[in-house]
C-alpha cells in the first residue's frame, strides 16, 4: 500500500473514533458546563448504550431500533437520577456529586453484569452496512464512514441546538451564571435535568453505534470515560468547539499512535493532553477559572 | 405594591436583617441607603429567594412570594438589576435579553426599549463582556425589563459609572416611575439618590432606622448623614 493510500485510510479511520468519542465527551462536557461538576457515570451510561443496543437488535432484529432504544433508555434513567439524587446535591459539596455519580457508574456495571452476564456481546451489522467500499482500491468498511456521517451529523444539530433554541440559550446562559438565570424567571432545576437527560441519552447513542465495531464488555465504560476526560480537558471543560476539537485530536493520536508507534499509543494520549496544558491551561477553548 | 414586615436572616449563624419593614409603592422611587456591609445587598437577596433560611413576610400586592423559589418571584413580578450587574459575558445583548424572555414582552418591545436605552441598539449584537460599565448597566436593565416586572430592584446601578452615565441613569429611573413600575434603589451615590428618589430609607445594623419623603431627608441631611452614613 503506497503511503498516500495508507495515510487517507488511517485518516477515515481516526476520523470515526473521534466521531464514537464526540459523542460521549460532548455530554460530559455540557454537564460540567451547567452543573460544575464531571458526571462519572458517562462512561457506564456509554457502556449500557451499547448493551441496550445489542439486545435491543437481538430481540427485535433491526439495528435502527436498537439506534433508538439506547438513547431512550439511558434518558429516562438519567433524568430519573437527576430528579430524585443529583438535583439535591447541587448547593452541596462537589464531593458528594462525584460520590453519587461514581455510585451510579458501580451500580449500573453490576446491573449489566446481572442481566446479561460477564460475556462481551457484539451488535451485528444488517447487510446494507456491513459492506465495504474502496477508498483508493482498497476496502474500506461502510459504517466507519457512516460513523463520521453520524457524528458529524450530531454535532452539526447540537450546535445548532445550543445556538438557536430556547434550551440551548439558557444552557449557556446558566453555564455562565445560574443565579441570574433564575432571577429573569427561569426553573434552572429544569434546564440541568433536561440537559443531563440529552447529555445521557448522547453517550448511550455512541453506546449503540460503537456496539459493532467495540462489541459490548463490562470494561467499556471505564476505558472510554478516560478518553473522554482527556478529550474534556483538552478542549477545556465546558465548550463545545473545544470538545469536537479534542475529540479530533484524540481520534487521531490514537489511531496513527497505534499504527506507527503501537508501544506508545497510550501515552501519546496523555502526552498530548499535558502538551496542551502546560500551553493552555485551561484547554484549548476553556478559560481557567 | 411590595410589602416586607420583619424581616430577619443573613448567611448561616451570622445574622445580617434584624427585623427591616419597608414598602415600595408603585410610581415611585423608593430608595434604601446606609453604610457599607450593613445588609443592603443581603435584604435583595433575600428577596429574590436567594438566601436560604429567611423569617418574616414579602407580599406583592397582597400575594406571597417568602419561600418561593427564585424563578418564581421573578415571574411574580420581581425585576433583578444585581450588585456588579452580573451580565452574561458570552451572550450577545441580544441573547441576554431572551433570557427573560419566556414570551415576548408586552410592556417592553424591542422598538420601545431601545427608545429607552438607546445606547444598546448599535450593541445588540456585541458579546455582553465587550460591553462598557454603561452598557452593561444599561443591558442590566433592559434584561430585567423585559420580564414586565412590577417592582424594579437595583443594587448601586452608579457604581464605577462615568457622571454622564448616572445623569442618563436617573432619566431612565425617573421615566420607569413614571410608568407605574415601583422602583427600589439601593445606592452610596447621594446626589443620584436624592435627584430621583420619591421616598429615602436609610438602613443600619440590618434595620430600617429612618423612613420619610426626600424632602424630609434633605431637611435634615447633615444630622442623618452625621449619624447613619458617614464612617
Ligand atoms: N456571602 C456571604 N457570606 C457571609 N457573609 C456575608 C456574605 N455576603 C455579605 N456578608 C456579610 O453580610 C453583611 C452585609 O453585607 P451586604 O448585604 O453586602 O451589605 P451592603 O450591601 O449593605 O454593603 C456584611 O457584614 C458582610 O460581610
Ligand atoms: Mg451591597
Amino acid at each position: 500500500m503506497d503511503p498516500l493510500t495508507l495515510f487517507t485510510l488511517q485518516t477515515l479511520n481516526a476520523l470515526s473514533l473521534s466521531a464514537l468519542l464526540f459523542f460521549i465527551s460532548l455530554g460530559l462536557t455540557l454537564i460540567f458546563g451547567i452543573m460544575r461538576v464531571v458526571n462519572f457515570a458517562h462512561g457506564a451510561l456509554f457502556m449500557l448504550g451499547a448493551y441496550v443496543g445489542v439486545a435491543t437488535q437481538t430481540a427485535s432484529g433491526s439495528f435502527l431500533l436498537s439506534l433508538i432504544a439506547a438513547p431512550l433508555a439511558a434518558a429516562v434513567l438519567g433524568l430519573a437520577f437527576e430528579r430524585c439524587a443529583l438535583s439535591r446535591l447541587y448547593a452541596r459539596e462537589h464531593s458528594a456529586f462525584l460520590l453519587v455519580t461514581f455510585g451510579l457508574a458501580l451500580a449500573l456495571t453490576e446491573a449489566i453484569r446481572l442481566i446479561w452476564g460477564a460475556d462481551a456481546r457484539q451488535a451485528e451489522l444488517p447487510d446494507s452496512l456491513s459492506g465495504i467500499v474502496f477508498v483508493m482500491d482498497e476496502p474500506f468498511p461502510i459504517y466507519r464512514l457512516l460513523l463520521i456521517g453520524a457524528g458529524l451529523a450530531c454535532a452539526l444539530l447540537c450546535w445548532a441546538g445550543l445556538q438557536r433554541t430556547r434550551l440551548g440559550l439558557l444552557l449557556r446562559a446558566a453555564s455562565q451564571n445560574p443565579t441570574m438565570t433564575a432571577a429573569l424567571g427561569n426553573d434552572v432545576g429544569r434546564v440541568r435535568a433536561a440537559v443531563f437527560a440529552m447529555a445521557c441519552a448522547l453517550a448511550a447513542l455512541g453506546g449503540a453505534l460503537a456496539a459493532p465495531l467495540l462489541s459490548a464488555s463490562l470494561g467499556l465504560g471505564s476505558n472510554v470515560i478516560i478518553d473522554a476526560f482527556v478529550i474534556v480537558m483538552i478542549g477545556g471543560m465546558g465548550s463545545f468547539l473545544g470538545t469536537a476539537a479534542g475529540s479530533l485530536l484524540v481520534g487521531f493520536a490514537q489511531t496513527f499512535g497505534n499504527y506507527y508507534a503501537p508501544e506508545l499509543a497510550l501515552g501519546m494520549t496523555y502526552a498530548l493532553m499535558i502538551a496542551v496544558l502546560v500551553v493552555r491551561p485551561g484547554g484549548l477553548f476553556g478559560r481557567v477559572e | 405594591m411590595l410589602e416586607l414586615r420583619d424581616i430577619t436572616g443573613g448567611y448561616g449563624p451570622a445574622q445580617v436583617l434584624c427585623g427591616t419593614d419597608l414598602r415600595a409603592e408603585a410610581g415611585q422611587v423608593t430608595a434604601l441607603i446606609g453604610r457599607n456591609g450593613v445588609g443592603k445587598t443581603t435584604l435583595l437577596r433575600g428577596l429574590m429567594g436567594l438566601l436560604p433560611d429567611l423569617a418574616g413576610e414579602i407580599t406583592l400586592s397582597g400575594e406571597t412570594l417568602l419561600g418561593l423559589p427564585t424563578h418564581r418571584i421573578a415571574r411574580a413580578g420581581i425585576g433583578y438589576v444585581p450588585e456588579g450587574r452580573q451580565i452574561f459575558p458570552e451572550l450577545t445583548v441580544m441573547e441576554n435579553l431572551a433570557v427573560g424572555q419566556r414570551r415576548p414582552s408586552r410592556n417592553w418591545p424591542e422598538e420601545r426599549l431601545f427608545a429607552l436605552l438607546p445606547n444598546l441598539r448599535e450593541r445588540r449584537a456585541n458579546a455582553g463582556r465587550a460591553l462598557s460599565g454603561g452598557e452593561q448597566q444599561m443591558l442590566a436593565i433592559a434584561r430585567a425589563l423585559v420580564t414586565d416586572p412590577r417592582v424594579l430592584l437595583l443594587d448601586e446601578p452608579s457604581q464605577g459609572l462615568a457622571p454622564m452615565v448616572v445623569q442618563e441613569l436617573a432619566r431612565v429611573l425617573r421615566q420607569l416611575a413614571g410608568e407605574g413600575v415601583a422602583v427600589l434603589l439601593v445606592e452610596q451615590n447621594l446626589r443620584l439618590t436624592e435627584a430621583v428618589a420619591d421616598r429615602i430609607l436609610i438602613m443600619a445594623r440590618g434595620r430600617i432606622v429612618h423612613d420619610d419623603t426626600a424632602a424630609a431627608f434633605r431637611a435634615a441631611e447633615d444630622d442623618l448623614r452625621h449619624r447613619w452614613l458617614t464612617m
